[in-house]
């Protein structure tokens, strides 16, 4: 494995690799050779410890299940990989042609799942006729649609499910729970977008995809950080320093970044605590599953 | 010249899997001696995986235990061999251990001292800690100085080891790796933290270090291997690969500790009363600690 373009220039501010358009901050640059290993033996090893040969994801044709895509077929082999294309009828045409690039690039199985009869389905009957859905709605609805779909498969195609979550947007709760964060495993959970977009050059994304602006792909010209009002890598920096670094608010001001910036980041990490936790089981008994009786996920039962 | 045959048996386990994980012992074990290997160190909690959190007591052995007593049988004669496991204490207590299996038998327990409880640790949560502090002696004719992870991260431990007589440090590890950092030569942090350590132990106390530290994942966390054994001058002997499991031999030459502490006699120089005296008085005056952490001061 050799490490991609930025690792080589790590210690430039701000590199740009093939002139992308977007921001690297410096202190978030990753080992990207050590970071593709590491995740490419992480999900090896769980699908050897759940006895999974296969694996299936949600690939939208944004950075990061395209990011998953290519970890899961390296550690994999493309063949026991499914890539799931899901669009609603909103979704943009581009999405779907990025996302079939990847397919045809990585050779993968690959299927194409409109979710659109499912998630208008429901409206209609839940929705008066001239009502329509908030995004909210939809958008939660359509996340938790692709879940279902994807957990279907798991058992039709008997694969684990991949998730494509990315550290920034769990810690700021840009998510749908039960929806797009649903995951047997979290390969890249503990990158933020600024690192997926590092190991994505390494690992040979699409130019095309790497180039586009992150979006949830809602409706057209919907961007991710249109949405949140700040760059991912102002995002990421300010996550860096607070969450990794633990600086705290007023280390974070000392360094020069915006109070109102901060304080919105802090804000929403705070009030979207309950998407990254199990729900809380009133407890009651002598031992409570997830209070006092802790065991790893993996273990063995009895044998014979 | 006393040559040496170090095998690090840079392995993954079986989280909960006792009988597996035997089972891959003793394999290794049987490449080992085919190896020639007189000294085999396998990491900490080789024999049941780490992250056990409820299954401490599930997969517990007495130091007596046959499953021991059966390796230690099988390394024969000629070989020595570390490993790691959880000890259920005659009033049941869980620790973190590491035995001695030589000559057929247990030779020694070893329990972890400082168990760490930050950051992604809990192992306070599910095991006492150690009491004792010592070095032992092996039948290969050195005095073995043993410690679990992050007893190394305490100086007492290896100055200790070394005041009583060590000339092998044996540190047995299942480290975590995090910060893979661009910044970091190597790429992950915790592997460049490590280094440092081995290096200034083995010169500071003029023995040999031998590392073993596992490889595998367990839940979010990857073992990240890297065993390493160093000599009495601090340079690097081996350093195996980091995250390949396999067995990895070097043969070291024991007559180097003597030369090392001819050379530079820093353990002879050493004045363990001066430290015990000062050690009380910075106890009774309170540890530098400020005085509402220490009311008996």
């Amino acid at each position: 494995m050799t490490p991609g373009p930025v690792a080589d220039d790590s210690q430039t501010a701000a590199p740009s690799p093939r002139g992308v358009p977007w921001e690297l901050p410096e202190e978030l640059l990753i080992d990207t050779s050590m970071a593709r290993r590491i995740i490419v033996r992480f999900i090896r090893s769980h699908m050897d410890q759940t006895g999974f040969d296969r694996a299936v994801l949600g690939l939208s044709g944004g950075i990061d299940s395209a990011l998953v895509a290519y970890l899961a077929a390296e550690a994999i082999g493309p063949a026991n990989l499914l890539c799931l294309l899901m669009p609603y009828r909103t979704s943009s045409p581009a999405s779907r042609v990025d996302a079939e690039a990847v397919v045809a690039e990585l050779g993968c199985a690959a299927k194409v799942i409109e979710i659109t009869p499912l998630v208008d389905g429901y409206f209609d009957r839940a929705l008066a006729s001239s009502d329509k859905p908030s995004h909210l709605r939809l958008g939660n609805f359509a996340a938790r649609a692709r879940m279902a779909v994807l957990f279907d498969h798991s058992a039709a195609w008997n694969g684990l499910v991949l998730g494509t979550s990315n550290k920034t947007e769990s810690l700021l709760g840009y998510t749908t729970i039960f929806g797009d964060n649903a995951a047997a495993l979290q390969p890249i959970g503990d990158l933020f977008k600024s690192q997926v977009r590092q190991l994505s050059v390494a690992v040979g994304v699409p130019d095309a995809i790497l180039r586009k602006a992150p979006t949830a792909d809602l409706w057209a010209g919907q961007t991710d950080e249109q949405e949140v009002g700040l760059s991912y890598a102002e995002i990421d920096r300010i996550l860096h320093w607070l969450v990794d670094r633990r600086r705290g608010r007023d280390g974070l001001r000392a360094m020069g970044f915006e109070p109102a910036n901060i304080v919105r980041v802090e804000r929403l990490i705070a009030g979207s605590e309950f998407k990254r936790q199990m729900a809380p089981v009133a407890k009651l008994s002598l031992r409570t599953p997830g209070v006092d009786y802790l065991y790893p996920r993996r273990r063995p039962g009895p044998s014979g | 010249m006393s040559k040496l045959r170090v095998g690090m048996a840079q392995i993954d386990a079986r989280l909960g899997d006792l009988e597996a994980n035997v089972r891959a012992h003793r394999q290794l074990l049987a490449q080992a001696r085919g190896e020639g290997v007189d000294l085999l160190v396998f990491p900490e909690l080789g024999l049941t995986g780490y992250m056990l959190q409820d299954l401490n007591a599930e997969v517990a052995m007495r130091a007596d235990d046959p499953r021991l007593l059966d390796l230690a049988e099988a390394a024969g004669p000629d070989l020595s061999m570390v490993v790691g496991f959880v000890e259920e204490s005659a009033d049941h207590r869980l620790y973190v251990a590491a035995a001695l299996l030589e000559e057929g038998r247990v030779a020694h327990v070893v329990r972890k001292a400082y168990l760490p409880s930050y950051g992604l640790f809990d192992e306070r949560r599910f095991f006492g800690g150690g009491e004792v502090l010592r070095a032992v002696d092996s039948r290969l004719g050195l005095r073995m100085g043993i410690s679990i992870c992050e007893d190394f991260w305490h100086l007492g431990v290896p100055l200790l080891h070394a005041f009583d007589g060590a000339h092998v440090l044996v540190n047995i590890s299942s480290s975590p790796g995090r910060d893979v950092a661009a910044a970091v030569e190597g790429g992950l942090g915790t592997a460049e933290s490590w280094r440092p350590l081995l290096r200034t132990y083995a010169m500071l106390t003029g023995s040999y270090v031998v590392f073993v530290n596992r490889v595998g994942v367990e839940e979010s966390v990857t073992f990240w291997g890297g065993s390493e054994v160093v000599d009495p001058g601090g340079q690097s002997a081996y350093r195996a690969p980091l995250h390949d499991e396999g067995l990895f031999v070097v043969e070291i030459d024991t007559d180097e500790v003597r030369r090392q502490r001819v050379a530079t006699p820093l353990m002879r120089d050493e004045r363990p009363e001066l430290l015990l005296r000062q050690l009380e008085r910075v106890i009774r005056s309170g540890g530098g600690l400020p005085d509402d952490t220490w009311p008996g001061g």
